[in-house]
């Protein structure tokens, strides 16, 4: 029996309430693999977003389904999909969200307070997720002494650090000069070849450029 | 298909409320300042009225429970003067039930030129004691303030009776006057009048002022120097415990049938209305005060921690991101706000026990505080957390991470 793909929408689709209603993600299927690198690129107001609060567990759809890893996401309650998405999705946003007054390694232990991770484990896995972005040498740095890049980072480690089967990152160089941006690209390319699950969401051409498939929404629509 | 859920160690709901509060550590401080002001303002009044009630206890001993005293409060008429007690005031209330003794006495005031002294005047070997007071006590008086004599016996009925120039000296006006042995049968002058000295006081159980006065039967003191003017006539009566409100209620009908309202009896204090006065008067307006502080405290506590979700809802959002479910993040905010709350509530503690042990200190008290109060405060600093952290950990769990995360 082969692994079940790690994304599977059947006719997913979100409308907000309103008023006015928003069609703001028309029902579409799509399927991504196990190890799979997608980018995601579309105008300012497409949907994007949106697309990644579904398949990120952060929102339902409103019309069909979403299968994460071969789990029926509407199927289960709301305190097993809290948990789901702690366990199997990473996040990485545009403005990073660390705290500020907690260290590089307490900010990438957060992601497994909610686990009940014993702490000697969660020390060590994070202390391995910041080794594998590079920040070994800056542990017990604050946030508010790292670069942009190095926050970013950060944020990586954090997301890696729960060992999620996808990782989602929505404009992770959106706040990144290019040669940063670059830089970040490169590790998420690395872990991609590590065998990741890889969603970016960007409006750049460039950053597309790196995934292996691009998928474009317009207006809410997806077109692959 | 089981899915697990996503927990939290209790340890990790600690140390997460501790790293929110640190941080704003001022902000927190501050915070907490109206609890802390709450709960000590509450200590310290608790602790002050108690302090306070004890050292009534302590002064409210059996002595002062057995003890009435009549004051005369005849109207001043003019030439239906004379004094409120009749002659036979002692005999008329050593009959009441529960008396065990009675008397009448009063400061009798000398004329100008008339000295209490060793002899007589002018006599080369006189020494005359300004500071001794003379009062006039009838027998049954003399036995009321519980004399143990030194030496000598004190005056009874008979020498009342029959107007005996006979005198008992309290031990320091004896010893101002160079007397000190009976066996000389020595006399102390009164202006000019010689008095035997028949007994020295060495203590009494009350009226201390007669330790330093030259006391004489009454009836001869009326035969002397009239009858008492305007430093009136008292009555001492000692009862038998638990019956001085009773004695207090019948002594002025029993010495003047016919004019009860010319004296006015006063029994002792009830030690229970002595201690409620202490809590009634200042207690409660301190008490309501406190009220008020942790009042303002909790609301402090309330706007503060709201102010700080609101501020944090990137961090809410990222919380339930990394599985947080929403009552991890009441819990969350409910522990901070508790734990302001209980520091306040530690810190008022402290200074509230400081308070009371300060003032006792002043005054030479001794500080009364009960444990169980110094242990409920931290307690009601933490339910103060509790109720103020209600409404915002709520707001808290009610915000949506996907909204919280588009900033
Ligand atoms: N909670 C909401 N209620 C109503 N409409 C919403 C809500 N959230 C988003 N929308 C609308 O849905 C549409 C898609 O928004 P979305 O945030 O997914 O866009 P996006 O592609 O991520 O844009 P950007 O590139 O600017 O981030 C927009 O028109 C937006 O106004
Ligand atoms: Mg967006």
């Amino acid at each position: 029996m082969s692994a079940p793909p790690v994304i599977e929408l059947r006719q997913a689709g979100l409308t907000y309430p309103g008023p006015p209603e928003v069609a703001a993600l028309r029902p579409c299927d799509l399927t991504v693999q196990r190890g799979e690198y997608i980018t995601i690129v579309g105008p300012s107001g497409a949907g994007k977003s949106t697309f990644l609060n579904i398949i990120g567990l952060l929102d339902q759809p409103t019309s069909g389904s979403y299968l994460l890893d071969g789990i029926d996401t509407a199927a289960v309650t709301d305190a097993e999909r809290t948990a789901l998405r702690g366990m199997r999705i990473g996040f990485v946003f545009q403005s990073f969200h660390l705290l500020s007054h907690r260290t590089a390694r307490e900010n990438v232990e957060l992601a497994m307070v909610y686990q009940r991770t014993p702490r000697g484990t969660r020390k060590q896995r994070a202390e391995q997720a910041l080794r594998r972005v590079g920040l070994g040498h800056r542990l017990d740095a604050l946030p508010t002494r790292l670069s942009g890049g190095e926050r970013q980072r950060v944020a990586i480690a954090r997301a890696l650090a729960a060992e999620p089967s996808l990782l989602l990152c929505d404009e992770p160089t959106g706040n990144l000069d290019s040669q940063t941006a670059a830089s970040v690209l490169d590790l998420l390319d690395g872990l991609h070849h590590d065998g990741m699950t890889v969603v970016v969401i960007t409006h750049d051409l460039e950053v597309a450029r790196r995934g292996q498939r691009t998928i474009t929404i317009r207006d809410g629509e997806v077109l692959a | 298909m089981k899915l697990p859920r996503s927990r939290m160690s209790l340890r990790d709901l600690a140390s997460e409320a501790v790293a929110g509060i640190m941080q704003r550590p001022a902000r927190s401080a501050l915070t907490a300042v109206g609890t802390v002001l709450g709960v000590g303002a509450l200590i310290a009044v608790t602790g002050l009225t108690s302090t306070a009630a004890s050292q009534i206890d302590a002064r409210f001993s059996e002595l002062t429970a057995t003890e009435v005293t009549v004051d005369d409060i005849a109207p001043d008429v003019p030439g239906q003067a004379g004094p409120a007690f009749p002659s036979d005031a002692d005999a008329q209330v050593q009959r009441l039930h529960g008396v065990t003794a009675a008397g009448v006495s009063w400061h009798v005031r000398l004329q100008p030129g008339q000295d209490i002294a060793s002899g007589p005047p002018g006599a080369i070997y006189t020494t005359s004691d300004r500071q001794a007071q003379l009062t006039a006590a009838s027998a049954g008086a003399l036995r009321a303030a519980g004399p143990t004599l030194q030496q000598g016996r004190s005056y009874d009925e008979f020498h009342d009776q029959h107007r005996e120039h006979v005198a008992v000296l309290g031990a320091a006006t004896a010893a101002r006057l160079g007397i000190t042995d009976l066996r000389n049968q020595p006399a102390v002058f009164i202006g000019s009048s010689p008095f035997a000295v028949i007994g020295i006081l060495a203590d009494v159980q009350r009226r201390p002022d007669l330790l330093s006065s030259v006391i004489v039967p009454r009836t001869t003191a009326e035969e002397l120097w009239g009858p008492p003017t305007d430093d009136r006539a008292k009555m001492l009566i000692t009862t038998q415990l638990g019956a001085a409100a009773q004695i207090a209620a019948e002594a002025p009908v029993a010495l003047r049938p016919d004019h009860p309202d010319y004296l006015r009896a006063t029994p002792p204090p009830d030690p229970r209305s002595l201690r409620s006065g202490v809590e009634n008067d200042l207690g409660q307006l301190f008490l309501l005060l406190a009220a008020v502080c942790l009042v303002i405290g909790a609301v402090g506590i309330a706007n503060t921690t709201l102010v700080a979700v609101l501020e944090r809802s990137g961090e809410i959002g990222l919380r339930r991101a990394l599985g947080a479910r929403a009552r991890h993040i009441t819990t969350q905010f409910l522990a901070e706000s508790m734990a302001l709350g209980l520091l306040g509530g530690l810190v008022g503690a402290s200074l509230g026990t400081v308070t009371i042990v300060a003032v006792a200190a002043a005054k030479q008290w001794t500080p009364v505080l009960h444990p169980a109060t110094i242990a409920t405060a931290p307690l009601l600093g933490l339910a103060t957390g509790l109720l103020a952290g209600a409404y915002p950990a709520w707001r808290a769990s009610r915000i949506q991470p996907a909204e919280a995360l588009r900033r």
